[in-house]
């Protein structure tokens, strides 16, 4: 990463201010008196774990929320914000965590969705897709104005997105985790963005999970714990693992278990020659007993795709040997009955019934256990949601809330239970700490290492490389759709993998 | 919101909403209860009452199969038209004079129209899923064989029971009664006491809210998507053969329109008994109690010379809009 911002951060000038912010949401105060000002031309991070009150603050910064208490400040004056769109009219734009663009058009059609330029009764393409091209050129990419959204990348997409909100003029621009689902390339990418939209004067608050990158990027730092303000610092003198002590309160320094990578010839599971048509060529890797393996590459190198290949949740061709007798799987009920689950990255689009309650998500892939002759056992089921409460350590305040009103931490603990229930040998999971703050990572580290321990053998396939190379014994790294390599041992490292990911030799990238 | 912190009160919200919702259509019934009491004396009297509960018999049981199309998140636009084309092929069955006792008769026409209900629900079940059709479109395309099978069988006409003891031995299925409880009113609450028991005790009732709630998720949890879509198609098919069970010796007839507008009738039934018709949400007695609701108001109607009772229809369309309404409001306040 090569990113630095020159100007120290006491030449800019207040924009906007919080004074003894608080919101209640029935009878719980989940912000407790938060007093912050930002600052034109700062990059200005808020870091904090999951439930900290990151999402609230920024909601009532950018008008979607009103605060119960305190008052909002611009231009050093007084200011109640009506909604969204009286911020929007004051300056201010959020880009939202997720993407909300449609897929149907094309991005000029969804960078002025809403606002088109007009000549007479028609719409007029040409000038809203020069003034999309520039919009994007802008952000330095380059993407066809007239291309249909849903052919872009993720990132692709991010930044027609941003496009969309930069579009307005624009005094402060909060960004909510924009990185969670990029690779290092384009998190570095999009960091350039940030930075250069705070260059150009206006403010940036900028929420992330990634530290490191917090470092690089911020001018100063908000930590956020238990609805309460901590600390407001210069970025400067903070160091990411002082960053983590002061959001979780505690020492962090330890964040992966050590586990002894095991050795020999004890293959649980051999892939090869997998095919998975448009994602994956020729894929050959294999598995030990009590591994922990990593899959490493850029998003859309594959990873996800084999994964879902290798247990029936895609069509796939290729040898599947599973304690060295060959087997493929129609489906993931397939797989799962001899010993294999996947765990989905997305966790709330194909994990979990948001609408639903956590007993019905706990026993949804292993219903079979709690059917008593023709009946379901609710008594066994409502015993399996404490006993997974407990052994998984899911925080809730109560046993009858939704999946979907869980954290996103606890949402990933509840699909680990789920996948548990049904005993398995080997274990995939996908991105297994997206969006989820340092204290549960810990303990999903701590999770995966025991699983291990006990003999089961786990592949998991992330974005993040501290993380990967801090659970793996081994990683194999994916370029697209192929496997570019297997690195190990010292090998292991972000340049060696990024190298493989990338494709781009170790000269030019450095 | 990504806190635990914060969702206390959305809960104590929404629980009292998901009550509300499930509730709804029970109060709506009570107060329809109350308005026709007003309406006309003869109105609450037993006698009227069972006598419109009999005739929203086959809408409501359809009803409660199509509760489990819609709770998978599917649809049966085939379902007035099959009833049609079971009920036809049943009577020329019936005609056939194949079996000398008519007890015997009636019974194998029984299970003729449970087999063939089975095959319809099953064949809906397949175009869907093996041919990856929407269920709007591929409904819409076996309402129209049904249908036209039916006009081909009547050659336009009418088909009627002609044999005089087969109509002596099945008139009672409808016109008779079990300690006063008319058959067809008994037949809805079993069927439905069923149904609730599939859909809320088993397994497989788990899954079809899963696979309505989110095919995703329920296709990631091993869960055989397109066996349960079919199942509940299968079993909506078992439910119309039901309805034709109960349907055939009232009139002991068919034509070429019998059914027509039931399909409609049967969704509006679901909607507005609670039923999400994006799926995943099923209530099997809101659907009885809405079944109930769309015949009491056509019996209020009829007694009452306030509105004419041409307008049935339009009340109709205009009870599902404000049901949807309804359901809609009480989400929002979550």
């Amino acid at each position: 990463m090569t990113m630095s911002v020159v100007s120290p951060s006491q030449d800019h000038k207040g924009f906007m201010a919080g004074h003894g912010l608080a919101k209640t949401f029935g009878g719980v105060e989940v912000l407790k008196d938060i007093s912050l000002d930002i600052r034109s031309g700062e990059v200005h991070a808020i870091i904090g774990e999951n439930g900290a009150g990151k999402s609230t603050l920024l909601k009532i910064l950018a008008g979607h929320l009103a605060p119960t208490r305190g008052s909002l400040t611009i231009d050093g004056e007084t200011v109640a914000l009506s909604g969204p769109v009286d911020a929007e009219h004051r300056g201010i734009v959020l880009v939202h965590q997720e993407i909300l663009l449609a897929p149907d058009l094309t991005v000029a059609q969804n960078i002025y969705l809403g606002r088109e330029i007009k000549k007479g009764l028609s719409v007029d393409d040409k000038a809203m897709n020069a003034g999309a091209a520039k919009a994007v050129r802008n952000l330095g990419a380059n993407i066809d104005p007239k291309t249909v959204v849903g052919r872009l990348s993720i990132a692709q997409r991010q930044l027609v997105q941003i496009a969309r909100a930069l579009l307005v003029p624009h005094r402060l621009v909060i960004f909510d985790e924009p990185t969670a689902s990029l690779t290092p390339i384009e998190t570095d990418a999009l960091l350039k963005v940030i930075s250069d939209i705070s260059k150009s004067g206006a403010a940036v608050l900028y929420i992330s999970h990634r530290l490191p990158e917090v470092k690089t990027l911020a001018d100063r730092v908000t930590v956020l714990r238990d609805g309460k303000l901590v600390t407001t610092r210069e970025a400067a003198g903070l160091e990411p693992l002082d960053m983590a002590q002061l959001m979780v309160g505690r020492d962090v320094s330890k964040l992966y278990p050590d586990h002894v990578a095991p050795e020999g010839e004890d293959y649980v599971l051999e892939v090869e020659n997998m095919d998975v048509p448009g994602y994956a060529r020729n894929a050959s890797f294999k598995l030990r007993r009590g591994e922990i393996l990593g899959f490493a590459g850029l998003v859309g190198a594959g990873r996800t795709e084999l994964m879902e290949g290798i247990v029936g949740l895609r069509p796939a061709k290729g040898k599947i040997r599973l304690n060295r007798r060959p087997v493929s799987f129609a489906n993931a009920g397939q797989s799962m009955k001899a010993g294999i689950v996947y765990l989905s990255e997305d966790r709330k689009g194909k994990g979990l019934l948001l609408q639903e309650a956590l007993g019905v998500n706990l026993t949804l892939a292993g219903l079979k256990k709690f059917v008593r002759g023709i009946m379901l056992d609710r008594k066994a089921e409502r015993a399996a949601l404490d006993q997974a409460i407990a052994e998984f350590d899911i925080r809730t305040r109560n046993k009858d809330l939704l999946a979907g009103q869980l954290s996103g931490g606890n949402q990933q603990k509840l699909l680990i239970a789920k996948m548990m229930l049904l005993k398995p040998n080997i274990v995939i999971i996908d991105e297994p700490t997206r969006g989820i703050d340092i204290g549960t990572k810990e303990q999903i580290y701590m999770f995966i290492a025991d699983l291990a321990r006990q003999g089961k053998s786990v592949i998991v396939v992330s974005s993040e490389m501290p993380e990967l190379i801090g659970v793996s014994d081994r990683i194999i790294v994916m370029r697209e759709g192929v496997i570019a390599d297997e690195v190990s041992g010292k090998h292991m490292n972000e340049r060696e993998i990024v190298v493989l990911a990338t494709g781009v030799k170790p000269s030019e990238a450095a | 919101m990504t806190d635990t912190t914060t969702t206390t009160p959305q809960r104590r919200n929404l629980w009292r909403d998901v009550d509300l919702r499930a509730v709804a259509p029970f109060i709506a019934l009570a107060l329809l209860l109350v308005l026709g009491s007003f309406a006309h004396d003869n109105f609450l009297t037993a006698n009227n009452l069972l006598n419109v509960m009999t005739r929203s018999a086959y809408i409501a049981i359809i009803a409660i199969g199509a509760t489990f199309v819609i709770t998978a998140g599917g649809l049966d636009l085939s379902v007035g038209a099959m009833t049609a084309f079971i009920a036809s092929l049943a009577i020329m069955f019936m005609n056939s004079d194949g079996i000398a006792n008519p007890l015997t008769m009636v019974l194998a026409a029984t299970a003729l129209m449970l087999a063939i209900g089975m095959a319809c629900g099953l064949t809906n079940g397949l175009v869907i899923t093996l041919g990856k059709i929407e269920p709007f479109i591929a409904t819409l395309g076996m309402m129209g064989i049904y249908r036209g099978l039916t006009t081909w069988l009547s050659q336009g006409g009418a088909i009627t029971l002609r044999n005089p003891d087969v109509q002596a031995i099945y008139r009672p299925v409808y016109f008779g009664n079990l300690f006063g409880i008319p058959y067809p009113v008994l037949a809805i609450f079993v069927t439905a006491a069923i149904a609730a028991f599939i859909l809320y005790r088993t397994s497989f009732g788990r899954h079809v809210i899963a696979v309505g709630s989110n095919e995703d998720v329920a296709r990631y949890s091993g869960i055989s998507v397109a066996r349960v879509r079919t199942m509940t198609y299968l079993i909506q098919g078992l439910c119309v053969a039901g309805a034709c069970l109960i349907y055939i010796p009232r009139l002991s007839s068919t034509t070429a329109t019998t059914g027509t507008m039931w399909e409609l009738n049967a969704i509006t039934a679901v909607v507005v008994g609670g039923t999400a018709l994006r799926g995943g949400v099923g209530r099997v007695w809101g659907t009885v109690a809405g079944a109930f609701i769309l015949e009491i108001i056509g019996n209020i109607m009829l007694l009452t010379t306030y509105v004419s009772e041409y307008l049935l229809g339009a009340i109709q369309g205009a009870i599902v809009i404000v049901a949807m309404l309804v359901q809609r409001s009480l989400t929002r306040k979550s």
